[in-house]
């Protein structure tokens, strides 16, 4: 490759927002539930149903934008996009186009050379989302699910200002933990509830004209938003090297096969008739609701690791981890709540929770466990019922499981044995047992120490205080030593 | 008279007074269904059963004093555009032949819940377009004064069912003129109320942002009381209007002493017939002779109503339909070998000629490169006549003309040219496009024997205003008269034996 090009990337990306209802009508939006049965009249675009507008939807929009320096368009409006498919019940949808909510915002994010930019936001919509189709090839036929339509969303729209897969993936992480932050939304990428289609477009570096960009869908991970921008980005290089153009298409990502595949050119790109929906009545925005949304924002990143480190006298390191994630900062906040013992817990994440997240190649997200039973847990280690070892133990129940610690201990017997009595019982077997560390102890090397120590914890199945083990141990041996 | 002859409110009075109950009233209204129905055609649905068993609950609920309202236990039809839960509700289409809501619309529920008890459903062009009623996939309707002619439309069977007397109430809608047109045609009384009075919520839609139910009636009480039953803000519809004045039988005062009324010389002009032209002048002096200021007056852009609505309409309506398409209920086409060729073949064989017709030219109208001329201009010029009226109701309470150029025509005349027909909604389009209240009140007939309707139209929310003057009128006038349809059929019996 002679010629230097630069990529020139633009996001949209759809957040599902954390109703307890549809933007249009009282459903619900709980995931799961049995085909259909989260549907009415007005969410499966029954003849004659009407669309009625959530407000709850207008101030979590409303929230996003704020937090990400958008201006508002105080008098917005919804409009119909048009189009055929069977998962969009009145074959049409409604979004915004001529009057979205928000505009001309944007997000800091840190570049690889440790700098600072801005990625702009050109615009954020609200819209609906359609239904599931589910093609049954045994019986040869195609179903619908409405129970996903009519689930409110917004499209976040990016300026084409990323040059990078690191940048997205900056933007993404960034724009993510501004709406969890917020409540907005769980943004969880592999269950759909936040989706990003990449605009990308190479061009010859120094060139002030953009390429020609293709939109590519089906990314269900960061990793696959990188490797996917990597695969476009060096398809269209061969292209431009090759002397052929780059035609303007939505494309689809395979990320088993790391390639993007046609779905449709500009051609064969549908007329969406947009217009106002008569159904709805202009949205106004009052000064007073913008007010009011800012005064509700909760404290963000920079503002909450400051917390961490004063309240909570947390190192700048562990706060920095903690708060990266909303997840991992509302465990923390819990589970500190219920046991006071703010470095205690962060070492758990910090250590063991990360530990078990890249072991199931999981994200943070993605954790299951209640932050009181992680509390109890380390009330169990503090108390002396349980040692460290089977504490681990323990925990790794309940980041899988979210067993009750207490329960679990007492079910299994894990309780730390303290019984003198038998402890020196099962020492002087152990001491039986292995005449030839005795004597290398003796003989003055003090590893074997921890041999005989290992064989007696293993002999209580773990139970044991290891503090206890090795009083009783160093006794025993030294006893021995002075007959 | 019979109790088939009397109006709403006075069948009302005598179940009230026990004099009558409720399943003797609907199976008067059942005999006269049998006996003229045959001519008129002005159901689609008669649903005996059902109406006799809603009349014996109403009666039980009249008797346990939990119904007092005044149209308790008086026999209704709906226009079959109005969704009514278990039963069909077909729009007059094939797209809709056997779709039966799991929903009531508002207006359905609140009628029944006054204790009114649904008959049936009516007869209507498809989907509500078209101006006779010739556009039904079930057959045309009849005109009862003469059958030879249309009863108008799109709700010309709940106007037919009116004049017919099968029965006593019946509710219309209307989006360009809909109610007015064929209440003029068919000789009896009809309301589009103020945009945003009555809810949409279970009307299957046309143009929604035109789109209003209305009541059809004997005379102006009757479709005063039916609106005030009608008239409620509901969370369900976006632009329902939450109001407080909806107490309109306070309006029916014999009064016009100084009310203005103005004419519009444009509405009198070129293409009115001159016997409508003589009636509505006649009508106008008889309210100048009981004291209101009549005078004539340049309302102008008229001659932009026409097409303003029908870009508005169409494309309103080309969104609106496409909810019918062979997935979730209604007609689906046979053999389709795909996805878009199932689309394709449901659509051109579930809709009728003048549907595809608006279905094109509001596609059109909205898509890309076209949007901003079409499109975006009927919307300002929608505006501008809105302003234009703002204007004349500064001078005026109340605008009077015709509702319609002409009486009814015969069959068949109007489809085979639809820019004709379509001309034929000048003075009632602009009241839509403005969102006005308007009505229409029987005022002569032609020399054919056929009825003429005068308009009148209000400012927003001022329904009193057209009330208390069609009142005033009906009470110098008298009350029109309901057809006879039982004498035009022993004409023809007559005719037939004489051949």
């Amino acid at each position: 490759m002679s010629r230097q090009y630069e990529t020139v990337i633009g996001l949209e990306v759809h957040v599902e927002l954390a109703t307890r209802t549809k933007i249009f009508c009282g459903c619900s939006t709980a995931f799961g539930g049995a085909p259909n049965t989260h549907t009415c009249p007005v969410c499966t675009g029954m003849p004659g149903s009407l669309p009625v507008l959530n407000k709850r939807v207008v101030e979590l929009a409303l929230a996003v934008g704020l937090a990400t320096g958008c201006s508002i368009n105080q008098y917005c409006k919804f409009d119909r996009k048009n189009y055929f498919y069977p998962d969009n019940p009145q074959n049409y949808q409604i979004s915004q186009l001529y009057l979205p909510i928000c505009h001309d915002g944007g997000v800091e994010i840190e570049t690889a050379d440790g700098g600072k930019k801005v990625v702009g936001i050109h615009e954020i919509h609200m819209e609906e989302d359609a239904g599931k189709l589910i093609h049954d090839e045994w019986e040869d036929c195609s179903l619908v699910d409405f129970n996903r339509s009519g689930v409110p969303l917004i499209e976040i729209v990016s300026e084409p200002d990323m040059r990078s897969a690191d940048e997205v993936i900056a933007y993404l992480d960034k724009l993510r933990l501004i709406i969890q932050y917020l409540g907005a939304s769980d943004c969880k990428l592999q269950e759909g509830s936040m989706r990003a289609d990449v605009n990308l477009s190479v061009r010859e570096a120094g060139a002030r004209e953009f390429g020609t960009r293709t939109e590519m869908k089906n990314l269900n991970s960061f990793k696959a938003i990188a490797r996917a921008i990597e695969g476009e980005r060096t398809r269209q290089i061969d292209l431009l090297e090759s002397g052929r153009p780059v035609i303007q298409e939505t494309r689809r990502w395979d990320d088993a096969k790391e390639y993007s595949y046609a779905m449709r050119s500009k051609e064969d790109a549908q007329d969406y008739r947009y217009f106002p929906d008569p159904d709805l009545t202009p949205v106004v925005i009052s000064d007073e609701m913008i007010r009011e949304i800012r005064n509700r924002q909760p404290e963000f990143r920079t503002e909450k690791k400051a917390r961490y480190i004063k309240e909570f006298g947390l190192p700048e390191y562990d706060a920095d981890i903690l708060t990266g994630t909303k997840r991992l900062a509302d465990i923390f906040e819990e589970a500190v709540a219920v046991c006071h013992r703010p470095k205690k817990v962060s070492n758990w994440l910090m250590v063991e929770t990360m530990r078990l997240l890249k072991e199931r190649e999981m994200d943070a997200d993605r954790i299951t466990f209640s932050p009181e039973h992680l509390a109890k847990l380390i009330g169990l280690v503090e108390a002396g019922t349980v040692n460290g070892s089977v504490a681990k133990e323990v925990f790794e129940k309940i980041f899988d499981e979210d067993v009750d610690p207490e329960r679990y201990v007492e079910e299994h017997g894990l309780k730390m044995e303290n019984d003198t009595d038998a402890l020196q019982k099962t020492v002087a077997e152990v001491v039986e047992a292995n005449p030839q560390s005795v004597t290398d102890y003796r003989a003055g090397k003090k590893k074997a120490m921890g041999f005989l120590v290992g064989q007696t914890m293993k002999a209580t199945g773990g139970k044991a205080n290891p503090a206890a083990v090795n009083q009783i141990l160093r006794e025993i041996l030294e006893e021995k030593q002075h007959e | 008279m019979e109790l088939w002859q009397m109006t709403a409110l006075e069948l009302g009075r005598k179940i009230k007074d026990k004099e009558v109950t409720a399943v003797e009233a609907a199976k008067a209204s059942l005999a006269q269904i049998r006996k003229v129905e045959g001519t008129v055609h002005a159901y689609v649905t008669v649903d005996e059963e059902g109406a006799l068993l809603r009349a014996k609950q109403a009666q039980e609920k009249i008797e346990a004093g939990e119904l007092a309202g005044p149209l308790a236990g008086v026999p209704v039809a709906v226009k079959d555009n109005i969704c009514t839960k278990g039963m069909r509700t077909t729009c007059s289409s094939r797209m809709l032949e056997n779709f039966v809501p799991t929903y009531s619309a508002d207006a359905a529920e609140r009628l029944t819940d006054a204790g009114a008890v649904i008959l049936g459903k009516t007869n209507m062009d498809e989907f509500a377009m078209g101006s006779t009623t010739e556009t039904s996939a079930f057959g045309v309707t009849r005109n009862p004064w003469n059958p030879e002619h249309v009863p108008g439309g799109s709700s010309g069977g709940s106007c037919a069912a009116v004049a017919a007397g099968e029965c006593f109430l019946a509710l219309g809608s209307d989006t360009g003129g809909s109610i007015r047109q064929p209440s003029s045609f068919c000789g009896v009384t009809g309301i589009k109320p103020t945009y945003g009075t009555v809810s949409r919520y279970g009307l299957i839609a046309y143009g929604s942002s035109l789109d209003q139910i209305g009541p059809v009636g004997r005379d102006v009480a009757d479709c005063a009381a039916l609106l005030e039953v009608l008239a409620a803000h509901d969370c369900r519809d976006s632009t329902s209007v939450a109001r407080k004045d909806t107490d309109f039988t306070a309006a029916l005062a014999d009064d016009v002493k100084g009310m203005r009324i103005g004419i519009p010389a444009d509405y009198l002009g070129e293409g009115l017939d001159a016997g409508v032209r003589r009636a509505v002048l006649e009508a106008a002096q008889v309210l100048k002779e009981r004291g209101a200021v009549v005078e004539q007056f340049d309302l102008s852009l008229v001659e932009y109503a026409i097409p303003a609505y029908y870009v508005i309409a169409s494309a309103e309506a080309s969104s609106n339909l496409s909810r019918f398409d062979g997935v979730k209920y209604g007609y689906r086409c046979e053999d389709a070998e795909g996805l878009h060729h199932m689309y394709k073949k449901t659509r051109s064989e579930g809709f009728g000629p003048e549907v595809k017709r608006r279905i094109m030219l509001g596609s059109f109208v909205l898509s890309s490169g076209y949007y901003d001329a079409y499109y975006l201009k009927a919307l300002r010029t929608k505006a501008l006549i809105k302003k234009a009226f703002d204007e004349a109701f500064a001078k005026y309470d109340v605008i009077l003309g015709p509702a319609a150029p002409y009486t009814a025509p015969r069959l068949g005349e109007s489809l085979s040219d639809p820019i004709q027909m379509y001309l034929g909604d000048i003075y009632t389009i602009s009241v839509n496009l403005a969102g006005l209240p308007g009505m229409t009140v029987p005022c002569g007939m032609d020399a054919k024997g056929l009825p003429i309707g005068l308009q009148l139209i209000g400012d927003c929310f001022k329904e009193k205003n057209i009330l208390r003057a069609g009142y005033a009128f009906e009470q110098a006038r008298g009350r029109a008269p309901l057809a006879d349809v039982g004498r035009l059929t022993e004409a023809e019996k007559k005719e037939g034996e004489a051949r």
